[in-house]
């Protein structure tokens, strides 16, 4: 299990600002890995989706180009301190992370 | 054999008298003032602004660029004018200590008459005569202080750090400060400039969240009238300088986070908004078309020794745009007259420092002593004789580059020699000594290593391409300031108004065309990568220096070019 | 969750399926999964195959998606592309680097009140365009950024 993401989520007016770092190589599958001279096989996140309070917000479709330990900012209007942010990838290898962060003012 | 004070003065006075030009045999014109340095009052504020000293607290020589080519609607304008194409665009005349200053023309014979340039201890003599004639007055450095000599790079800037508290400096962003490594940068920040120098930077951000690394802006009371300063850092410094030295802080031009604190210092009250840029002058030129309400950019890093701003219209109104060149050469002035709150006027004077005409500070002065003292012997130590002049400024070779390139070639064994197109980096004239001091002004880098790889003839053209892009791209934000890559060796034809890829052409070595898919040995220095390894330059260099013990005058090796006939930035 | 997931991507009877999988605790009401991987447009080479994938061929220009990308990318690793989309009715946001070898890099689903705004940061070889595809209400818009990728060095 990888290690949690770190998320910040701001109220900003009436508008929650999310920024996500997740912790995943995001392998392209075309690395060769120096060492050993051998193809490090694609290992990349495929699906990432958000809810607040229970809602789903975002739902989100990536290639290996993503940059490794990916950044992911949104933003939901209508939010309220307090709220509940529920974070979820999966990756093309079956591994995956949930994360929940908690809206501030 | 330089004049003294007292023979300078004597002479200006001279020529006032006789109302005539003297001849070219003292290579000095009239200039009827009495004082040089003595400005009439205007307004009720006065920004005082030097940059890109690179850390040069003695006076030296420093011969500006005959070649500074503009391209795209750079052509034929500021900065990109040089020689008697400045003179004319400027009104300087022809001889007068003016063209000297801004020009690299006769230089010799105008060095060996003026003496040399800058230096910090007769700077704050400047300063300290400039603050008292204003009672409004701000000291603003544009930055590249920390770096550029040996005793800067030998203290890690500090000797720069204490002689910036001592002149007074208010306000100062960065670029080559960085290469200290971003650590050491917030240290120094955090204690030694902590109350006493402002570090701006409004488009330093954190890589994880983008938070702000540094101050954005200092809100200052000048003679009653509220003036925000805004810092600029050099936005490519990750790129143009090695990613590893700043791996937490992303950079990059930010215009509309710009736009967002100009809107916000004019909201809390701002009266005057000034940013302290040290984006090269194209980049500054168009960023003042897209961003509105800064009175005036302040700016540096492609030093440009420009005598009065481009001003630049916008939807909000206009920006002054200025440069103010480089190595301790000059101190700009500008007075402004701010009535019912908002700016009414300005004047504008780029001060060539001359040492000679400006006693030392003492305070100054016996600071330099002490930070050198340590280092005195390293510094003195004599490599060679140089009987041809030595400087390294213009778009694509000096004679000092030559030099590196030529003792690349011979101390590595390479058939081909690449040296970066660095702005910084002293004159030296015929028969003057080069001491290992002389040689750190064109080498004091913190990745110094010198290299050599097998590269296709291919991974040559690319390398020249790219460079070429970052230099001739029409589009000044795309550009980075530096200047085209110094080459030995090979020749080559550049088209600078071409597109990348196409730029480059003709690659010969021995007249042979180069084979795209053969590898040459290329020796180099400075790499950006991380982990990469060599011999400091100055070793390879000071090896070749003391070898040889007499330096012939440099035969440059230049490309062909395209397309240049009548460009007013070429001489 | 796989599991559930095709079972409810794939069966007839996925309305039903779900309602078990709420009755069972398996899933809060409001939930909802992440859409299968379009694999189809992810692996297409080129610019057209991957706009075929996403069902968006044909684009129209438009001045109301805005791409904040850097003119000189520091790390062509690590290059970020931050989109606004003004135009109403937003729903996807696709995120398309020309040159790399897939060029799809990133598609999103927003909904429940998510401005048309994204954020990630992308992996460019080469210098390229880096374009973006919204869908809004059907109908797809397209604008494009170029970002520089260069060697460096040699600068100042």
């Amino acid at each position: 299990m990888a290690e949690p993401m770190k998320i910040r989520a701001q109220l900003q007016g009436d508008v929650v600002d999310v920024k996500v770092l997740m912790n995943h190589p995001m392998e392209t599958g075309q690395r060769k890995d120096p060492q050993t001279n051998q193809t490090v096989p694609a290992h990349f996140i495929q699906t990432v989706t958000a809810t607040l309070n229970g809602r789903q917000v975002l739902a989100a479709q990536w290639s290996q180009a993503v940059s490794k330990n990916p950044f992911l900012g949104f933003k939901v209007k209508g939010g309220k301190a307090g709220d509940k942010l529920v974070i979820s990838w999966a990756d093309n290898k079956g591994d995956k992370n949930t994360t929940e962060a908690t809206v501030s003012g | 054999m330089s004049l003294t004070r007292r023979e300078f003065l004597q002479i200006l006075a001279a020529a006032a008298a006789a109302g005539l030009p003297l001849t070219d045999k003292h290579a000095l014109a009239a200039k009827p003032e009495a004082g040089f340095y003595d400005l009439t009052r205007f307004g009720n504020l006065r920004l005082l602004h030097f940059t890109d000293c690179h850390a040069q607290l003695l006076p030296v020589y420093f011969r500006e660029p005959s070649v500074n080519i503009g391209v795209g609607g750079a052509v034929g304008r500021p900065p990109h004018l040089v020689g008697e194409a400045l003179l004319k665009a400027f009104r300087i005349r022809s001889g007068s200590p003016e063209a000297h200053a801004f020009t690299y023309l006769n230089f010799e014979k105008a060095a060996r008459t003026y003496g040399k340039v800058g230096g910090f201890a007769h700077l704050a003599t400047l300063v300290k005569q400039l603050r008292a004639g204003h009672p409004g007055t701000l000291l603003l450095d544009g930055g590249d202080t920390w770096q550029g000599s040996a005793t800067s790079l030998w203290t890690k800037g500090q000797d720069m750090v204490e002689a910036c508290k001592l002149l007074g400096v208010e306000a100062m962003t960065a670029h080559w400060e960085f290469t200290y490594g971003g650590e050491w940068v917030k240290q120094v920040v955090d204690t030694d400039l902590k109350g006493k120098v402002d570090f701006l930077a409004q488009n330093v951000k954190t890589t994880d969240f983008g938070d702000p690394v540094f101050a954005p802006y200092v809100l200052r009371e000048l003679n009653g009238v509220p003036v925000a300063i805004i810092g600029q850092a050099f936005p490519y410094t990750p790129i143009a300088n090695p990613r590893y030295m700043v791996p937490d802080w992303s950079f990059g031009i930010q215009d509309d986070n710009l736009q967002k604190i100009v809107n916000e210092v004019r909201a809390k009250g701002a009266q005057v908004v000034v940013l302290l840029s040290h984006n090269g002058m194209d980049v500054d030129l168009k960023l003042a078309t897209r961003v509105t309400g800064i009175d005036a950019i302040l700016g540096g890093h492609t030093h440009d020794g420009v005598p009065q701003p481009t001003l630049v219209k916008n939807a909000g109104g206009q920006t002054l745009v200025t440069n103010a060149g480089s190595n301790g050469k000059f101190l700009a002035v500008l007075d402004l007259e701010v009535r019912a709150g908002k700016l009414a006027g300005y004047r504008y004077r780029l001060l060539p420092v001359f040492s000679n005409l400006l006693a030392p500070d003492p305070a100054m002065a016996d600071l330099i002593r002490k930070v050198r003292a340590p280092f005195e012997d390293r510094l003195n130590e004599k490599l060679a004789v140089t009987e041809g002049l030595l400087y390294r400024r213009g778009n694509f070779n000096g004679t000092f580059d030559q030099l590196i390139l030529d003792a690349m070639l011979e101390v590595k064994g390479a058939q081909i020699a690449f040296s970066p197109g660095f702005r910084w980096g002293t004159t030296l004239l015929p028969g003057e000594a080069i001491t290992m001091e002389r040689l750190m002004d064109q080498t004091a880098i913190t990745y110094p290593y010198s290299t050599l790889n097998e590269l296709t003839g291919t991974q040559i053209k690319d390398i020249l391409e790219d460079v070429g892009d970052n230099l001739f791209n029409p589009d000044p934000y795309l550009q980075q300031g530096g200047d085209m890559v110094r080459v030995g060796g090979l020749t080559y034809t550049c088209s600078p108004f071409e597109t990348i890829g196409r730029r480059i052409s003709n690659m010969r070595l021995d007249g042979k065309p180069i084979d795209p898919d053969r590898k040459y040995k290329v020796a180099g220095w400075a790499p950006v990568a991380e982990g990469a390894s060599g011999e400091p330059i100055w070793e390879v260099v000071a090896r070749y220096l003391r070898d040889r013990k007499v330096i012939t005058p440099r035969k440059l090796n230049l490309p062909r070019l395209n397309g240049m006939r009548d460009n007013p930035g070429m001489a | 969750m796989n599991e559930l997931r095709r079972a409810l991507l794939k069966g007839g009877t996925a309305a039903g399926t779900v309602a078990v999988a709420i009755a069972a605790g398996l899933m809060r009401p409001s939930q909802v999964l992440a859409a299968e991987w379009n694999k189809a447009a992810f692996d297409a080479k080129s610019v057209s195959d991957a706009l075929k994938g996403i069902g968006a061929a044909s684009p129209a220009d438009s001045k109301d998606i805005l791409i904040k990308a850097p003119d000189i990318a520091e790390n062509g690793a690590v290059v970020p592309v931050e989109v606004t989309s003004r135009i109403a009715g937003t729903q996807t946001i696709a995120i398309i680097a020309e040159k790399n070898p897939q060029p799809l890099a990133a598609s999103f689903d927003l909904s429940n009140g998510a401005e048309g705004y994204v954020h990630v940061r992308l992996k460019m070889g080469q210098s390229s365009n880096v374009k973006v595809v919204v869908n809004a209400g059907g109908k797809h818009y397209t604008a494009a950024k170029e970002v520089k990728v260069t060697i460096g060095g040699c600068g100042g």
